[in-house]
């Protein structure tokens, strides 16, 4: 356990050390969001209606963006190689990488959701109701995500193909997590959406492990 | 901290080993067997399997066909690894990455400051490593070593990038592993200077008659 | 007397075995051919003159003996896919990564042909190429992985490592699809609660019945002859790298 910790430590460390990492996904979040209007028109009520999906959207992009520094690093310079032989299975080391990369990832997109609120016109209940979705179902892109990190890692060209390999198997999640927001949709999508992350959040060590070993072969 | 645990039950034991590199046969029926105290050099041209050998060894690369069996005080991974890559973050200090190191792969050697000391690197423990030169990176990488105790030490030309000091130090810390029961398996192109005391054996790839 | 401790193989891994199986299909590739022609001749030609027009869609109808075959495979091909992948990652075979190959692009274009199809029937049914209806949007999904599948087939230059990563990523997509054709059949009720789609009946007459069996039946000889090609050409590809290679390698130890 005390490992577990000290992996987690590191990587935050590293993202804190490193620094900027987190600033550039967040500043493109907003982005995203500040070029809708311009796309779509500045129409208060239209832009209010959109504005979940539209913040979905920009987190959808952000994580995808971020996701191929979750094993790059770490198997360009051997850390990967010798985190093999560590005293936790490959399992727990990717569960420790993956929630390091949820902390510094996602919660800085959730704390940036109220710039986002403000500029899309949403309304309170809007809001709480997003930040909810996006905090039950970041874990399952994180997840998703770190499955498409530890599928292409051997790959130069890889953080071309991991977004492409997981857009389509996240869009669930998206379904969900907008779908919460549907006044016709009451509780079910939310049900829907933690049983998602939570099936994905504990599936995907297992599934990246198993492709990060046939990767080292 | 416990005094040092010997290794007196610690065994390598290598039968019928055959790895393939795609459709390429490296090496077949391999056998060999390691005591405590025992070295194995691994020796042949470029392209004869040695790197492929140590992670074989290491259960990263799969075999063909054959064991590798390595036997230790408990249940935990037995061995290090030591080669060109050395999994140390620029932008840690030497004592943090090597900390790091220490709780991953359990703690159960010398302190950090004791193993940075123990290098020559004692001095620089709070520099970040991205400052530190290539032979510095390499004897960081030997302190990993150090602070978990481990049976068997896998390494891929240890030597590379060290200096004539850095040389004499890697043969001591050899040889205080095999002192205290310590099993390696070294791939390297340089004579190493390790003290005399039998238990060297050399192991020739690559010339298949 | 001797005792023969040799383990015979059994027979299914000595048909598996590459060299063996490219002896073997040699002999059925034509037969295959041959029955595949047969079974769209009579198929077609129920399909195009032997077969109901329908009361409101006219011909039109019979995009369908063409789109629910390829509906069909569509799933199919994903199926032996994963069946390949389990292949891969249990009993390493190396005929699973040839299969599993050798399936993606042709499950990409039948996937696609599906939803080519789906849209010619559409535009007279429902007034657009175009409609988000459930079953169009899962399809459209399954399109877009087996497109990331054959992509990352591509992207590897070790075709040996890349066999095993695929199947992860293929049996992964398997377990997914479920979720995903749920979600999006939710997302539809959510945003047109009125399903479009209600040509096809679980009632069909045998005039309809018959041409789309036999369609079926054509579409997976295809399907099977296709696969059965290409994974020859798959091993006979390797076996020519490998001996460039060695020849290579020959070469420099000289």
């Amino acid at each position: 356990m005390r490992a577990f910790q000290t992996l987690i430590g590191r990587d935050l460390r590293l993202a804190v050390r490193v620094g900027g990492e987190a600033m550039t996904l967040v500043l493109f979040f907003i982005m995203v969001a500040v070029i809708v209007p311009f796309a779509i028109g500045p129409d208060r009520p239209q832009l209010m209606r959109l504005a979940p999906g539209i913040v979905w959207i920009a987190a959808f992009l952000s994580m995808l963006l971020g996701l191929d520094r979750l094993f790059r690093s770490d198997d360009e310079d051997g850390s990967l190689l010798l985190l093999r032989h560590s005293v936790l299975p490959l399992e727990a080391v990717v569960a420790a990488k993956v929630i390091a990369h949820w902390l510094v990832t996602a919660v800085p997109l959730l704390l940036a959701t109220p710039v986002l609120a403000l500029l899309l016109s949403m309304s309170w209940a809007q809001w709480v109701g997003t930040v909810l979705a996006l905090l039950a179902g970041t874990p399952a892109l994180t997840s998703f995500g770190a499955l498409g990190a530890a599928v292409t890692v051997g790959l130069r060209r890889g953080g071309l193909i991991a977004p492409v390999l997981i857009l389509p198997l996240a869009i669930p999640v998206m379904i969900f997590g907008v779908g919460m927001l549907d006044p016709l949709a009451g509780s079910g999508a939310l049900l829907f959406l933690v049983a998602l992350s939570l099936l994905v959040t504990v599936f995907s060590p297992f599934a990246a492990a198993l492709a990060l070993r046939a990767a080292g072969e | 901290m416990s005094a040092s645990p010997t290794f007196a039950q610690a065994r390598l034991r290598v039968r019928g080993l055959t790895v393939r590199r795609g459709e390429r046969l490296l090496f077949a029926d391999l056998a060999f067997e390691l005591a405590p105290g025992e070295v194995l050099l691994l020796r042949g041209s470029n392209g004869t399997g040695k790197s492929t050998l140590l992670l074989t060894l290491a259960g990263v690369v799969r075999a063909e066909g054959g064991s590798v069996e390595i036997t230790g005080p408990d249940e935990l991974p037995q061995m290090h690894l030591l080669n060109y890559q050395h999994g140390i973050k620029a932008r840690l200090t030497a004592a943090e990455n090597l900390g790091f190191w220490r709780r991953m792969y359990g703690e159960t050697g010398v302190s950090v400051a004791e193993a940075l000391q123990a290098v020559g690197i004692g001095g620089l423990a709070g520099l970040e490593a991205g400052y530190l030169s290539s032979g510095q990176v390499r004897r960081l990488s030997l302190a990993r070593l150090l602070v978990s105790y481990r049976p068997l030490w896998l390494l891929d030309e240890p030597s590379a990038a060290l200096d004539r000091d850095g040389e004499a130090l890697l043969g001591r810390l050899i040889d205080a592993h095999r002192e205290a029961g310590g099993m390696a398996v070294i791939a390297t192109h340089h004579a190493l200077p390790l003290a005399n005391g039998g238990g060297i054996t050399t192991l020739v790839l690559g010339d298949s008659p | 007397m001797t005792v023969d401790t040799v383990k015979q193989p059994n027979w299914f891994s000595r048909l598996a075995h590459p060299g063996y199986f490219l002896t073997w299909t040699r002999y059925l590739v034509l037969p295959l051919a041959i029955a595949t022609i047969l079974a769209f001749a009579i198929g077609l030609w129920f399909a195009l003159f032997n077969s109901p027009e329908d009361y409101q869609m006219g011909d039109m109808v019979r995009v369908m003996y063409i789109h629910v075959p390829n509906a069909w495979l569509s799933q199919l091909v994903y199926g032996t896919m994963a069946v390949s992948a389990l292949g891969t990652l249990v009993w390493r075979h190396p005929l699973a990564d040839v299969a599993n190959k050798a399936a993606a692009p042709l499950g990409a274009a039948f996937t696609a042909l599906a939803l080519y199809t789906g849209a010619l029937w559409g535009r007279p049914t429902w007034g657009t190429f175009w409609e988000w209806d459930g079953r169009m949007t899962s399809t459209l999904v399954l399109l877009l992985i087996y497109l990331g599948i054959v992509a990352l087939w591509r992207a590897f230059d070790d075709q040996l490592k890349a066999g095993r990563i695929v199947a992860i990523v293929t049996l992964v997509g398997a377990l997914n699809i479920p979720v995903i054709k749920f979600s999006v059949d939710w997302w539809n009720t959510l945003h047109q609660p009125a399903s479009v789609f209600t040509a096809e009946g679980p009632r069909m007459p045998p005039s309809i019945l018959t041409p789309l069996l036999v369609m079926m039946l054509a579409f997976t000889l295809l399907f099977g002859l296709l696969m059965l090609v290409r994974m020859r050409t798959e091993i006979l590809r390797r076996r020519a790298d490998t001996l460039s290679r060695q020849a290579a390698l020959a070469g420099g130890a000289k």
